[in-house]
């Protein structure tokens, strides 16, 4: 048997960016610099990295700067999704300040003639006995940070941490309170002039002639850029490069579009088309028990749209072949990977660099706009472009979270009890994202002249969490089942990561016909799942949620509770939610109860904040939300025609959290939305008797699954 | 091009502009003042609030003549960090927000109702924050800061 190499037991990110230098570093003004390669998308997570650190090193947390990501600097830690952010960049970074701390103490201890056990740090500053004392930045010239990082170091352990555990306010609040711009949108730079793009109106519709006449006379124009199928404006200001637009989209001659999916029929859609298809997972039962019945179950989700409140923008300017790109990606270095295919330039000529865009809950236009203002700015003499996209555009041309078919058949025996399992899922791929390919995801490498293909999208694999397959894999001990994930191989409505990826239908999904079985019993749905359960930290939270919610309180007219829960890609933290409806052909959620587990909640109010936000938003999915088109376009292009949910019809929402320092912490973004979402369906059922299984659960759906029950 | 006067954060301020230009375009990119974001364009979603008198409205359809001579507060007439308005205060106690996006026309909603109504009930404030969307799901922590603010304005 080998000896495994200790360097294979650093965090992830740490093995792909070893050196320490490239993580810390100590300025000159007594700060300490702090550069992840993970980004703020308000999720908090620049605060919590912080509060990490602060820890590791002893420093105050306001002499903590946090460096925002860039490929000139920061270490490559790939995309800040998939509620990874503080799995991987938390990890390195208490282990890279650990090991600093340890270098310092080496050094202080050689200055001071004391042994290293003995010495102490507080704030930065380093004393030992006799009143002896230095400091990192005393001691910044005697130790380098240009060295790998060792398995050797120690971080400090729960029980020594001051600062993680603890509910630190956020430190972006105050600029955002203040209006002190730290948005992409409110950046200005010299010279700065304004792009916008001309795109079509029907969907795969190709720019085939360009009258540019009228666009040409509209004042304060700087350039029209046009390549191929790609076309926009460059102006002095944002108004003049509305108005040039509106005259380029005169002059447009398109070809036809090409046709939609019945948005009515979805599921007829997506399990007609070419897939390919995979088994996720097997298991079979010794021996194999006869069911005396089988349910069979079909579920569905529509298209759901990011919809994030500000329309992606970004900022581009070129010096010679090189270009500096400012953008709210959510992986500088993916996108500089795509640009420099699409620009065919080195990497190196090409620096992105992060600056908070609005929340954008997955793979919006954040990248596409990227490349648009990269383009527009080749036009521009030097100058910086600001490139934004109109609300339509954001609503009709950015990646969709993808719409799913998901059937389940359930074979019960004689007592109902489940003795087999069948889920299987049609959906479009869940990702889509840019920098993973031999070719690029950005849409405009789709229009120019020397086009791209549309990249179709694919799935994650399951080591990471799979896409639609996400959450597909039951939790539950049934003896036998098969997961099987058909991912289409056509895209007429183009899709990308959104929240959950396929966790949220999944988990609607499994945890729907779970209530289902479980109210053919008799059973109480928390006593069946309980039951079912192995894992104690699944069960602590679905017992937590039930405590809190007094479940299940007396049956009241036009009332209901149901229960949602679900292991965040099976491996990640660990969610449970009760909701209380009021309903009859409308509901109305009234309260959602929530129990979470991330394992050391580094910041407990920041996972609060999380889970809040989460069950808000997936509340506003499930009652609400769905991407509108007809046979020809995407029709639901602005908030009335995409509508949210809004201050009056947001439910009380209640988080306790499990907290457990002692285990290493996940991510909290993505944990509450499949439960949230399941837990109002099967309140649904408690209140009104039916069983509504394609989202959104709307009057019509409610009345649908009224007339089909009678 | 007629000059148009109006009172901005309490200054006075004469701008040559286009009458019909955009209240927004005009404070964004003629004036500097970014606080007040850009959403939708379509008075649909509230990132643009500026407050008119006593009454929180879109800039974004908002020409410039129709503020001539009157009284146009934006978030960044609040207050300051080092004279907080007292729901700048309450936003960073309740830690109100993830992305912060929404959050300058929410306050100056919020601010325009405190005017309006000096102590609301909780559902005064959300019917008050009706037209304003928040994706990022803070709608609570905000309804408490704005309900903090106000109890505060009153002790005081």
């Amino acid at each position: 048997m080998s000896m495994p190499s200790p360097v294979l037991k650093l965090p992830v990110s740490l093995m792909a960016n070893p050196r320490l230098s490239s993580w810390v570093r100590f300025t000159d003004d007594g700060r300490v610099t702090i550069s992840p390669g993970k980004v703020e998308i308000g999720q908090g997570i620049v605060t919590a990295l912080a509060q990490i650190a602060a820890d590791e090193l002893d420093v105050d947390i306001g002499r903590i700067e946090m460096i925002r990501a860039s490929t000139a600097t920061s270490p490559n830690e790939g995309v800040t999704s998939g509620s990874l952010s503080i799995q991987q960049s938390g990890r390195a970074l208490r282990h890279v300040c650990a090991e600093v701390r340890q270098r310092f103490l080496g050094a202080a201890s050689e200055r001071l003639g004391v042994d290293a056990a003995l010495l102490d740090v507080d704030d930065g500053t380093i004393s030992g006995p006799g009143n002896v004392r230095t400091s990192y930045w005393e001691l910044k010239g005697d130790v380098s940070l240009d060295h790998d990082a060792t398995a050797d170091a120690t971080a400090k352990g729960a029980a020594e941490r001051n600062v993680a555990g603890h509910s630190v306010q956020r430190v972006d609040i105050p600029d955002k309170v203040f209006a002190r711009p730290r948005f992409i949108h409110d950046l200005a730079l010299p010279g700065m002039v304004h792009g916008r793009v001309l795109r079509p109106e029907l969907s795969g519709a190709k720019l085939i002639a360009l009258d540019e006449e009228a666009a040409r006379a509209v004042p304060g124009l700087v350039a029209i850029v046009r390549d191929g199928g790609f076309a926009g404006v460059v102006a002095d200001t944002e108004a003049a490069a509305d108005i040039a637009l509106r005259a380029l989209r005169k002059g447009a001659t398109w070809s036809a579009g090409e046709k939609l999916p019945d948005e009515d029929d979805l599921a007829g859609f997506l399990r007609s088309q070419p897939v390919e298809t995979t088994i996720i997972d097997t298991r079979m039962a010794e021996p194999a028990r006869k069911p005396a019945q089988t349910l069979r179950r079909q579920y569905t989700r529509p298209y759901i749209a990011h919809a994030s409140m500000a329309p992606s923008c970004a900022v581009a300017q070129w010096d010679g072949d090189r270009v500096h790109v400012w953008t709210h990606s959510q992986g500088v270095y993916l996108l500089r990977a795509d640009l420099a295919i699409v620009l065919k330039l080195p990497a190196e000529s090409i620096v992105v660099e992060h600056m908070e865009g609005a929340g954008c809950y997955g793979h919006n236009a954040a990248d596409d706009v990227a490349l648009d203002a990269v383009l527009l700015a080749t036009a521009a003499g030097g100058r910086p472009v600001r490139v934004k996209w109109s609300r339509h555009d954001e609503m009709s041309h950015a990646p969709f979270g993808a719409a799913m078919a998901i059937e389940i058949e359930a074979d019960l025996d004689a007592g109902n009890e489940i003795v087999g399992w069948r889920h299987a899922i049609w959906s479009n791929g869940h990702a889509a994202r840019p920098g993973r390919a031999a070719e690029p995801a950005l849409l405009a490498a789709t229009e120019i002249a020397n086009p791209y293909p549309r990249m179709i999208a694919t799935n994650p694999p399951a080591a990471n969490g799979g896409g639609a397959d996400r959450n597909s894999v039951p939790l539950y001990d049934f003896p036998a089942w098969t997961i099987t994930s058909h991912r289409l191989l056509t895209m007429p409505v183009r899709t990308s990561a959104l929240r959950t990826l396929g966790g949220q239908g999944n988990v609607f999904a499994i945890e729907s016909l779970l209530d289902e079985i479980a109210a053919l019993r008799d059973e109480d749905p928390i006593a069946f799942r309980l039951r079912h359960l192995r894992d104690e930290r699944a069960k602590d939270v679905i017992r937590a949620a039930a405590r809190r919610a007094a479940w299940k309180p007396q049956q009241r007219p036009g009332i209901g509770y149901g229960i949602g829960f679900a292991r965040y890609k099976n491996s990640g933290a660990y969610c449970a939610a009760i909701a209380e409806i009021e309903g009859a052909d409308d509901i109305r959620v009234k309260r959602l109860t929530l129990a979470v587990d991330v394992g050391e909640a580094i910041n407990p109010d920041g996972v609060i904040n999380q889970i809040e936000g989460g069950a808000i938003q997936a509340t506003s999915w499930v009652l609400k939300e769905r991407v509108r088109f007809d046979r020809t376009r995407i029709t639901s292009t602005s908030w009335t025609d995409y509508p949210i949910l809004t201050f009056s019809e947001v439910p009380v929402v209640d988080v306790e959290i499990i907290q457990r320092p002692e285990i290493e912490p996940v991510g909290a973004g993505e944990a509450a939305h499949g439960p949230v979402t399941a837990a109002i369906a099967n309140a649904v059922y408690d209140c009104l008797g039916v069983r509504v299984r394609d989202l959104p659960i709307t009057r019509d759906r409610i009345i649908a699954a009224m007339e089909r029950t009678s | 091009m007629p000059i148009i006067q109006f009172r901005l954060n309490g200054a006075a301020m004469a701008v040559d502009a286009d009458p019909d230009q955009m209240l927004l375009d005009v404070l964004r990119s003629r004036l500097g003042v970014t606080g007040v974001h850009f959403g939708c364009g379509a008075n649909e979603c509230g990132a643009c609030y500026v407050m008119v008198g006593d009454r929180a409205m879109a800039s974004c359809d908002m020409p410039l003549w129709s503020v001539a001579d009157k009284d146009v507060v934006t978030v960044e007439g609040l207050g300051t960090i080092e004279a907080p308005h007292p729901l700048q205060r309450a936003f960073i106690s309740e830690q109100a927000m993830q992305c912060g996006y929404c959050v300058s026309g929410i306050l100056v909603s919020a601010a325009a109702l405190l005017k309006r109504n000096p102590s609301p009930t909780e559902a005064e404030v959300r019917a008050a924050l009706d037209r304003n969307l928040c994706r990022c799901g803070s709608h609570n922590r905000m309804i408490r800061a704005v309900l903090r603010a106000a109890a505060e304005m009153a002790a005081s």
